[in-house]
């Protein structure tokens, strides 16, 4: 479905597109059809630069399992690496 | 037998008579013809929507798909378009319903038409379908497993759909609704209180729920794509556009 599920929020950080980085000020969060991945539903980020045109963001999208899968492991990089940073 | 078409994008005047960007293909011919309002869904003004419409063209119909995102940027791709559309709310029920009225009055003055226009619309284009049979001058009216039409979208969500079914004594039109049965949402549930509702205001409708498929079973280019569903559900529509378009 056209789910309409879309999540936001700020982050401070940089992306790389077609050879560039970027400073990302905000991620755009959904699961609805993906535009380009062969799956039905996908989790969709859109990392942004509030400042920048919205064809310069840097796009994912995930099939919702290998999406879990990421989300676990980027949950267990970061406690393995503790507090601070 | 010679059978030819012209699709090419044109520009329509749309929601506060802004002009916006849309898809027609049309057969070629004197006609006249009956017309199609395709509408895209959330992902955008994509291929499939302009596929959908050749498709229409095809079978003899004036179809137009509007450019529902154009404001986000005329010129972008339509991931880009569908991605500022994510952040920023989407569209309003009252935008869309002001470039789907300009879409429609675009149809009904090419030289070539019958004066009648039927509307189309898949998933979120489905609701939007719906809603279009509640507030516009149309003649007919398909909707692709709409959701969101009986339900709300979860509370929590800071854009959220509200339930559209308190407009159907406005309707004025036959609709046709395609679903699947394996469908969460619209769920089969779902799709009976609205059948129910339609009954009991004594608006013509006709109802279809393919076995085996579920949510977008049109689309081919997605794993959910069904083609006995697909195939069954382009003959009904054809068939009743058929009746209430000529």
């Amino acid at each position: 479905m056209c789910s309409y599920v879309v999540e936001k929020t700020a982050v401070i950080g940089s992306a790389k597109a077609a050879g560039t980085w970027t400073p990302i000020t905000n991620a755009v969060v959904a699961v609805d059809h993906p535009f380009h991945a062969p799956v039905d539903h996908a989790l969709i980020v859109d990392f942004v630069n509030a400042g920048r045109p919205v064809n310069e963001r840097v796009a994912l999208e995930l099939s919702v399992a290998s999406a879990r899968d990421l989300i676990a492991s980027m949950q267990a990089a970061l406690d393995a690496f503790g507090e601070g940073g | 037998m010679y059978q030819g078409m012209l699709a090419e994008t044109v520009t329509i005047t749309g929601y506060h008579d802004d002009e916006i960007g849309a898809y027609l293909a049309r057969p070629l011919g004197p006609g006249p013809f009956p017309g199609v309002l395709v509408i895209h869904h959330a992902p955008g003004w994509d291929t499939a929507t302009k596929e959908i419409a050749r498709r229409f063209a095809y079978e003899g119909y004036l179809a137009i798909a509007p450019n529902l995102y154009h404001r986000f940027g005329p010129d972008l791709a339509p991931d880009d378009a569908a991605a500022a559309a994510r952040a920023n709310g989407w569209i309003t029920t009252d935008q869309f319903l002001g470039d789907a009225g300009g879409a429609l009055r675009f149809l009904r003055a090419l030289p070539v038409s019958n004066g009648k226009v039927g509307t189309i619309g898949y998933c979120s284009g489905g609701r939007q379908s719906f809603l279009a049979a509640c507030e516009l001058p149309i003649d007919a009216a398909v909707d692709c497993y709409g959701a969101f039409v009986v339900s709300s979208s979860p509370p929590e969500l800071p854009f959220r759909m509200e339930p559209i079914i308190d407009r159907a004594p406005k309707i004025s039109c036959p609709i046709l609704g395609l679903f699947g049965v394996e469908d969460k949402n619209p769920s089969p549930d779902e799709v009976a209180q609205i059948d129910a509702e339609l009954t009991r205001l004594g608006k013509e409708h006709e109802f279809h729920s393919f076995e085996n498929a579920g949510h977008g079973f049109f689309a081919v280019d997605r794993p959910m794509y069904r083609v006995e569903a697909a195939v069954q559900g382009w003959r009904l529509l054809l068939d009743f556009y058929g009746r209430h378009l000529s």
